[in-house]
């Protein structure tokens, strides 16, 4: 299978402390894979860096079948060729409609002067439509997004994410504070999202992590410490010692 | 079809229809009340004074705009006002300057030459700054149109490559307002200087008279230019209710509240930003183009730094983040200002001291201004949400 995402040896350094040790590994273009990590692992760096928010000081990350770098992109260019963020807490915008903030995110011309002229019209509205009912908000639509609770904020960033309609997902702590049932449905969606496309999971949560039942990448101080199917991984002596066995 | 889009747009937003039905009865009514026109209840003076008010409104739009919506507190827009002024003042002064000489030459046996109505015009007005040759940026002063375009192009050049060179190194936050105010004080200081073509700190003068308009008085040219400001101001109010209510204002008001989330939507942020600043930076200049004909004087210290503190005081009390609150914030706060800085409040007399509204103003507008910050951060136009949740309930 083709990867989509080919990350290269990359090193970057905080004031002397190495967040990211010469990290390399590949995600497929269609796979739903999972990293964990204890704390300081470098799960959140690396997320920065694929994004484009923080710059490797060695290295090289490359998207899609040619193999395009994405080290001297903006956040907005690596945005538009297709990886979408979704972060730990929700950022929605609060002070504006469920409507408009789907609207913003759907994948449409980002140049100032379209969005200025932008009209509203039927084909973007069913699109949008349809993601309010796959997100359960239908009847919120015209409401602010500040007067939803957490759990449908969670549900209305991930529709803002579905409606960039990215090629890659980086998902950041999605079980935070979600009840169990919450968690059971997150699954499910997650697994569908990847039947598409693929998604990088990062979580602390082992429980969460078991039920996605997919690959599992395990970083500490910054490198890839064991990968594979959770059993495998659970049985790694270096991953007991260092993460699970705490 | 162009009317039938204009009144769809005005009955879906009843706020825009309610602002244009206010200030169309306000300039009725002035207008019927001027002393150059209807009944002689308003002198002149308030008519100006109306006048001036009503372009300050203009630019407390765009300073909502760039602040408000957009979340960039920039404190260098009245560099952008003076600069529109700058512009119009020059043909004024100039266009007036040849005619005089014209009307005076009149008798003498050889008509003059270019070259000699070029120095005269020169030496009446670079005369007090010790000059007699025209500067080069003058070169265009005769012909209004092309310094009517220079009102927009000149600030809107200025706004373009200060903000492209703010906003690509991410300048943000206290900052970039930082960096707007040493803007205004740098461009101010280049124009305190003689040799900067402009009159130092003379500035130019004599805005108030219209070039081939001397027979008109004034009384009637107050009410020209109030009924032009009016209009400006209701122009200007319909775009630019027209852009934050586009989805352009969706993403502005997402770079305010969040700017990190917007760019990780794919949208380029800076051009966003560049673009709000420009378009807010020629709407202050269009401001400032009108306002200056009616102050009759422009000189540097119209670009101090604490011009645009001012500025978003008046729109951080009127309410920032809606259009009409900047329009309420400079009009009442500054014909306050007005009224108490001139002299006409009478002083308070508290037995050990005496209570000068002249010297006491600055100390109620700034604890005022406090107060609207801690405990009414949406100012006077929230009252406006209150009433209507009243309705409601």
């Amino acid at each position: 299978m083709a990867h989509i995402l080919h990350v290269d040896n990359i090193s970057v350094a905080f004031d002397g402390f190495k967040a990211i040790n010469s990290l390399s590994f590949d995600i497929d273009s269609s796979e739903l894979r999972a990293i964990i990590g204890p704390n300081g692992a470098g799960k959140t760096t690396f997320m920065d860096i694929v994004t484009g928010k923080t710059k490797p000081d060695s290295g090289d990350v490359r998207w899609g079948d040619k193999g395009v770098s994405l080290l001297r992109r903006t956040e907005a260019q690596i945005a538009q060729l297709g990886i979408g963020r979704k972060f730990q807490k929700p950022t929605i915008f609060e002070n504006q409609s469920v409507y408009d903030n789907l609207l913003m995110a759907l994948a449409n011309n980002r140049n100032p002067f379209s969005v200025l002229c932008y009209k509203r019209n039927q084909k973007d509205t069913n699109r949008i439509e349809a993601l309010a009912k796959q997100i359960n908000l239908l009847d919120e639509m015209s409401g602010m997004a500040g007067k939803l609770s957490h759990g449908q904020k969670q549900w209305l960033e991930i529709g803002m994410l579905l409606a960039q309609d990215p090629k890659l997902l980086l998902v950041d702590e999605p079980a935070a504070g979600m009840t169990a049932p919450e968690r059971a449905v997150t699954v499910t969606l997650l697994k569908e999202l990847a039947r598409t496309r693929a998604v990088v999971v990062v979580e602390h949560d082992m429980e969460f992590i078991r039920q996605l039942q997919c690959r599992i990448t395990v970083l500490h101080e910054g490198a890839v410490l064991a990968e594979g199917q959770i059993d495998f991984v659970m049985q790694d002596q270096d991953v007991i010692d260092v993460y699970l066995g705490r | 079809m162009e009317n039938t889009l204009i009144t769809k747009y005005l009955l879906k937003h009843p706020s825009v229809l309610i602002f244009i039905g206010l200030l169309a009865f306000f300039t009725i009514s002035v207008v019927i009340l001027a002393e150059g026109f209807g009944l002689g209840l308003i002198s002149t003076s308030f008519v100006k004074t109306l006048g001036k008010t009503l372009s300050l409104c203009i630019i407390a739009i765009a300073m909502d705009l760039v602040w408000g919506f957009c979340g960039i507190l920039s404190l260098g827009h009245f560099a952008f006002f003076a600069l529109g002024g700058y512009m119009i003042g020059m043909w004024l002064m100039y266009a007036r300057t040849k005619l005089i000489i014209l009307d005076a030459a009149q008798n003498l046996a050889l008509p003059l030459t270019q070259t000699e109505i070029s120095q005269a015009v020169g030496t009446q007005i670079f005369g007090v700054v010790g000059g007699a040759k025209i500067p080069v940026i003058w070169a265009v002063a005769d012909l209004f149109w092309v310094q009517l375009a220079l009102v927009i192009l000149v600030p809107g050049l200025l706004a373009l490559v200060f903000g492209w060179l703010a906003f690509r190194s991410r300048v943000n936050g206290v900052y970039l307002s930082i960096l707007t105010q040493a803007m205004t004080l740098a461009l101010a200081l280049y124009l305190f200087q003689n040799d900067s073509g402009l009159r130092g700190n003379n500035g130019l003068s004599g805005l108030q008279n219209i070039p081939g308009y001397d027979t008109v008085p004034q009384a009637l040219i107050s009410v020209w230019f109030f009924i032009a400001s009016a209009t400006a101001l209701g122009l200007v109010y319909l775009v630019a209710h027209g852009v934050v209510s586009s989805k352009l204002g969706n993403i502005i008001r997402g770079i305010r509240d969040n700017e990190a989330r917007v760019r990780f939507l794919g949208y380029n942020v800076e051009s966003y930003k560049l673009f709000v600043f420009v378009f807010s930076a020629v709407i202050a200049a269009i401001a400032g183009a009108l306002y200056y004909p009616q102050a009759g004087i422009i000189n540097p210290a119209e670009l101090a730094p604490i011009a645009s503190i001012y500025l978003a005081v008046w729109v951080a009390i009127g309410g920032r983040g809606r259009l009409y609150g900047a329009v309420i914030g400079a009009a009442f706060v500054s014909l306050l200002s007005s009224y108490f800085t001139s002299g006409q409040a009478p002083d308070i007399p508290l037995g050990f001291a005496t209570l000068r509204w002249t010297e006491w103003w600055l100390v109620l507008l700034g604890l005022s201004f406090v107060v609207v910050t801690l405990y009414a951060p949406k100012g006077i136009g929230g009252l406006v949400d209150h009433f209507n949740r009243n309705k409601d309930s």
